[in-house]
């Protein structure tokens, strides 16, 4: 799972309406990826992703320190570090918690897991 | 963009299910109809190139590749079945996919951050034991888009689906008719496979209308 994913996913245990996003990562492992440069794509994406949630994640792993506002105009350097942090970085297990109610999404084989139990729906 | 032809050709190379698990009715789309249920949204919408798809009940992968294969931006694949998604993380690894996740959840209950563009799915139809899954998944999906959803139905639930489409506030349109061949899995089922008419339905948000 890359870090756009983590970037569109909330918690969503019924009735779970405050801090549910971000999901918090922890003792997640990280494998590196290399992925070709596409300053376009990366362009694309940002418009889409919540800068302030990647910020604050990229962080808290120790991957990067973003300013906290996304610049207008993002030079080649900033670019290859967002495709870095955007393509590269594979999480491929730990877990996600949520803010708000402490649920934990289990993260195994790279595949978030979402599942809710009955009690939650 | 690739020709038709040739998207059908990659898409035949998608690994199916080992072991389909009958209560999650799962079959894939075949490369044939999956082929020109992409092909359509790209040549005529302009549903997938730079957009954000999102793929419910994906299964072994098909739809999810085949818009990766259009130019989709991202892709996000969900399913419930862990077997399922180790067989699509394979496919995907096959074809060299770099911008796609998959995750693991119910769709009934899925929820996102933020909107995608273009849903793509082939969902259960529902069985006797679980009724209106097919409409839980296609609400879902218009939930969470913002241009248009792609799903085959069941041609009996045409009538239905429409009613429900204009309720909803999308435009439904039938794009095909197709005969759909599913492998006799149920053991109710005594023939070898069954075939159903099957609707390919286009649904669009109303600011996506001209
Ligand atoms: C008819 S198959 C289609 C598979 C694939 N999309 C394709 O076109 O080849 C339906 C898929 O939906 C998945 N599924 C069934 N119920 C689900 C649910 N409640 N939430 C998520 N996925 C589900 C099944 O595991 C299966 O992979």
């Amino acid at each position: 799972m890359r870090l756009i994913t983590h970037n569109m996913l909330q918690c969503h245990v019924k009735g779970c309406n405050k801090d549910n996003f971000p999901l918090k990562l922890e003792e997640i492992e990280i494998e590196e990826l290399e992925a070709e440069f596409n300053a376009d794509f990366i362009k694309s994406m940002l418009n889409r992703l919540d800068w302030k949630a990647l910020a604050q994640t990229t962080f808290s792993l120790g991957i990067a320190q973003l300013p906290e506002e996304m610049p207008e105009e993002l030079n080649d350097e900033m670019l290859q570090q967002l495709h870095h942090i955007l393509l590269e970085v594979d999480i491929t297990s730990g877990r996600m918690v949520c803010q708000g109610c402490n649920h934990v999404y289990p993260i195994r084989d790279g595949i978030p897991n979402m599942l809710l139990t009955e009690s939650e729906v | 963009m690739i020709k038709l032809k040739q998207l059908e050709s990659l898409l035949q190379d998608v690994d199916v299910f080992e072991k389909p698990k009958i209560q999650f009715e799962q079959y894939p789309t075949s490369a044939h109809i999956a082929s020109r249920m992409l092909y359509t949204a790209q040549s005529m919408y302009d549903d997938i190139e730079d957009k954000i798809v999102a793929d419910l009940g994906c299964g072994c992968g098909v739809l999810s590749i085949g818009a990766n294969q259009l130019g989709a931006l991202y892709n996000f694949a969900f399913d419930i079945d862990d077997d399922a998604l180790a067989i699509c993380r394979e496919n995907m690894e096959g074809f060299e996919i770099e911008n796609m996740d998959l995750i693991k959840v119910d769709v009934e209950t899925l929820s996102l951050r933020d909107k995608v563009d273009t849903v793509f799915m082939n969902p259960p139809f529902g069985t006797k034991t679980h009724k209106g899954i097919d409409m839980v998944f296609l609400k879902k999906a218009i939930d969470i888009s913002t241009r248009a959803v792609y799903s085959l139905h069941k041609t009996s639930t045409r009538e239905h689906i429409f009613k429900k489409a204009k309720e909803w506030g999308v435009s439904c349109e039938v794009v095909a008719e197709l005969r759909y061949d599913i492998p006799a899995m149920y053991k109710f089922h005594k023939k070898k496979s069954v075939d159903i008419q099957v609707d390919f339905l286009r649904f669009a948000h109303p600011d996506d209308q001209e």
